[in-house]
């Protein structure tokens, strides 16, 4: 009966948890790149590129999955009256804590969200990551545990809460006009993506389902060493379940398929792994600091959170950072600047947790 | 009397973890949890409910009020 009840009570997470994992999976049968069905760091980097503020060639497109997840949660706060916009809680704090998720994100070669995608195409460097993302947590948690935080968001006027919600709507007129001014990927993963309206569509149901569930993909990992609380790890195994099951039946593994279990030779991926734990603990450390995933601030820069739209920008400045700075790595393996760049963010989380306690 | 939390501003995880503080400083008392975003109320009422308490949420304006009540 209690495990019934408890499964009760995690339905819709569960239930989303298994569609976004299907559709991420099948995102790639559909023309997104390889084990990227969906990733929000990787989408962000080649908006970044798309914009023009790396020159990496393949990597620039305005992926529309990201602002449909913006948009998307957008619409379902003001449908169910959850729109507030608020901030003030250390925006500078953030959008650094933000770039710092990307420069580790850039290393491994994905967010949280892609690191499951990979581990179910079977990419087993994705369990390395996964072990640094949970120490980056639990490094995170011990800071929380002390007192820290970044302090208290303010209500905001609705003109500031609509600031990213405009941004996203600017984003996917350039994404649909395409004016000469954006950079566009002739190869390489840039160039490979799913039809606009595809994009676009799973985009905002996303958005939808993540603002309604709460899904953090940093937050589930938290929540069960902060307080034992098994709400969004539901959410998170289904999305892992659901891909690996997808990637099955779709045909994905196997002679003629795209994926093989292992470590070596993964698409968009390398080995170095040290490297692919430490800067997903990056990851994990500072998504823990700023309180949620880059797919979680986006949903909230999409309910008028300004501190959540300060650390989207940050994203977005970080992934210039790491393709212009020789951080970002390739399969190729680590750049010039990766390990520093690591160390760097480490650095600066260890110090901010260290000194942000405010009563 | 209840033992006052008060949340408001605070994003997600902070919520969750003054008000653990505040049932590990107070054992078996009352809590009063204030905050304004719906998460916060979702992620308070689990936290209660698993810890063993009775959790009754109301809106107070823009404000949402959770009385945590031990079960014990």
């Amino acid at each position: 009966m209690n495990l019934i009840s408890s499964l009760m009570s995690k339905k819709w997470i569960i239930l989303f948890g298994l569609i976004f994992g299907t559709l991420g999976a099948l995102a790639v049968n559909w023309g997104n790149p390889a084990n990227m069905g969906i990733c929000v760091a990787c989408f962000l980097r080649d908006i970044s590129g798309g914009l023009g503020f790396h020159r990496a060639a393949v990597v620039q497109y305005l992926r529309p999955e990201i602002m449909g997840f913006a948009l998307g949660a957008f619409v379902t706060a003001l449908a169910f009256k959850e729109w507030r916009p608020r901030g003030g809680a250390s925006p500078i704090i953030r959008f650094f804590l933000g770039m710092f998720v990307m420069v580790g994100a850039l290393v491994f070669l994905g967010c949280p969200v892609r690191m499951l995608l990979r581990l179910a195409g079977g990419d087993l460097n994705g369990l390395t990551a996964l072990a640094g993302l949970v120490f980056g947590v639990i490094v995170g948690i011990f800071f929380l545990k002390r007192g820290f935080n970044l302090g208290k968001a303010k209500p905001m006027t609705n003109t500031a809460g609509s600031i990213m919600p405009i941004m996203m709507v600017g984003l996917l007129v350039l994404a649909i006009a395409v004016p000469a001014f954006i950079f566009q990927s002739e190869s390489g993963p840039g160039s490979q993506f799913m039809p606009l309206i595809v994009s676009l569509a799973i985009g905002l149901f996303v958005g939808f389902g993540a603002q309604r569930t709460r899904y953090c993909s940093v937050g589930a990992w938290r929540d069960i060493f902060l307080v034992k609380d098994f709400y969004l790890i539901s959410g998170i195994l289904a999305f892992l379940a659901a891909a690996l099951v997808t990637n099955y039946i779709a045909g994905n593994f196997g002679a003629g398929g795209i994926y093989h279990w292992g470590f070596e030779n993964q698409p968009i991926s390398h080995t170095e792994h040290l490297w692919n734990f430490l800067g997903m603990g990056l990851v994990g450390i500072a998504a823990t600091q700023i309180g949620g995933c880059p797919l979680r601030n986006l949903i909230l820069s999409g309910e008028g959170d300004t501190d959540a739209g300060v650390t989207v920008l940050g994203y977005i400045a970080g992934a210039a950072v790491a393709h212009n700075f020789a951080v970002a790595t390739s399969p190729a393996g680590l750049n010039t600047w990766s390990i520093a760049a690591v160390l760097a963010g480490w650095a600066f989380c260890l110090i901010i947790g260290f000194t942000m306690r405010k009563a | 009397m209840a033992v006052e939390v008060d949340v408001r501003g605070y994003s997600c995880p902070v919520p969750v973890v003054k008000t653990k503080k505040a049932m590990e400083e107070n054992p078996g008392k009352e809590l009063k949890v204030i905050t304004d975003t719906q998460t916060s109320v979702q992620n308070v009422t689990r936290l209660g409910k698993n810890s063993g308490y009775k959790v009754d949420v109301r809106e107070d304006g823009e404000d949402f009020v959770l009385v945590l009540i031990p079960e014990k």
